[in-house]
């Protein structure tokens, strides 16, 4: 009688698509778990198994759950979009950026023409009201987003990777051209 | 003498055929770029890409890949994903900015419309909460959407 010894504990996604056996301290088990099988198709098709492994090897382990699920993230990117990727995203995000900062300066002078106009508030004992900007709920919202603005746009350039939405533009032929943001932008 | 291989087949040392996928795109005078992409994507993997479309979108392709690959080496763990959410964070955050100075403004601007100067402290206060309550609906809800392109874009 053949004995059926039971199988060892079921390989990970990725050792189950390369067709190997999962070892105990395999690189990849704890993040493409055996469930999750499209994860790591995805990932090996825009990447490869091998520049994932040394990706993964790279970081600290803490990071590399975070590391797989960004290129899979990356990786279902590229697989929709084969021509711009993840780019076409920041490309767009730039943009609408742009456009509200653009809103956000029109407010502003609006808001500041607003204050400088208007009539001073008496209650009901003819006394007046204190001004807009002392009231609890909105105290020193114009001086303070003023600053809070410039001070996240600095650090957010800072924070940037290189490019400003200008390079992206010139160096990638963006999207727009093509007519895709503002198909998408309609959606 | 081999002369002219583009800097893909310089990297690969190999000969670089008159058809070669790579050359039109990574010239041998830029050989950090093969050299970046090859790192995070493969020979074979950015062949397979560039090969699958038409031949005037794969210059395109190359430079976001090019992109892709410098964002990943800069940043293992996040590549060019981080730099989505950080665009995503500051999205919000300018919305959430414009609503509240578009709520003062429609506060003051009814504030304006009441000729008379009976109006009470809480009065003016209480528009004014409900106009900042509106707004952030209205900011989430435009945030929602922004998040509803580049997720449905992705």
């Amino acid at each position: 009688m053949r004995n059926h010894e039971p199988r060892a504990s079921s390989s990970c996604a990725a050792c189950k698509f390369l067709k190997r056996r999962c070892t105990p301290n395999c690189i990849f088990a704890p993040y493409f778990r055996s469930d999750e099988p499209n994860k790591f198709v995805k990932v090996h098709k825009v990447f490869g198994a091998s520049n994932v492994s040394k990706i993964l090897i790279e970081v600290p382990e803490e990071q590399r759950e975070d590391t797989v699920n960004s290129l899979a993230y990356e990786a279902e990117a590229r697989l929709r979009d084969p021509v711009y990727g993840c780019i076409g995203a920041i490309a767009l995000l730039q943009r609408k950026m742009v456009e509200l900062q653009v809103d956000l300066a029109i407010a502003r002078a609006r808001l500041a023409r607003y204050a400088a106009n208007s009539p001073p508030i008496l209650n009901d004992h003819g006394s007046m009201i204190p001004n807009f900007a002392e009231f609890p709920a909105c105290g020193g919202l114009v001086d303070s987003f003023i600053q809070n603005s410039s001070d996240t746009m600095n650090d957010f350039n800072h924070r940037l990777i290189s490019a400003t939405p200008d390079q992206i533009e010139s160096s990638i032929n963006i999207p727009i051209r093509l007519g895709y943001p503002d198909a998408m932008a309609s959606s | 003498m081999i002369s002219g291989r583009c800097a893909a087949c310089k990297y690969l040392r190999r000969r670089c055929p008159s058809d070669c996928i790579f050359s039109p795109y990574f010239p041998s005078n830029v050989p950090q770029r093969f050299a970046c992409v090859h790192r995070i994507y493969g020979a074979s993997n950015v062949a397979k890409m560039l090969q699958q479309l038409p031949a005037h979108l794969r210059a395109e392709a190359a430079n976001s890949l090019y992109y892709e690959a410098q964002s990943r080496t800069q940043d293992p763990v996040y590549g060019c994903v981080g730099v989505i959410s950080l665009l995503h964070q500051q999205i919000h955050s300018v919305e959430s900015q414009l609503a509240k100075t578009e709520a003062e403004i429609a506060v003051l601007n009814s504030l304006a419309q009441e000729p008379a100067a009976q109006i009470q402290e809480n009065e003016v206060e209480a528009t004014f909460n409900n106009f900042l309550l509106e707004q952030d609906i209205i900011a989430s809800r435009r945030f929602s959407h922004s998040t509803y392109i580049s997720s449905n874009f992705i």
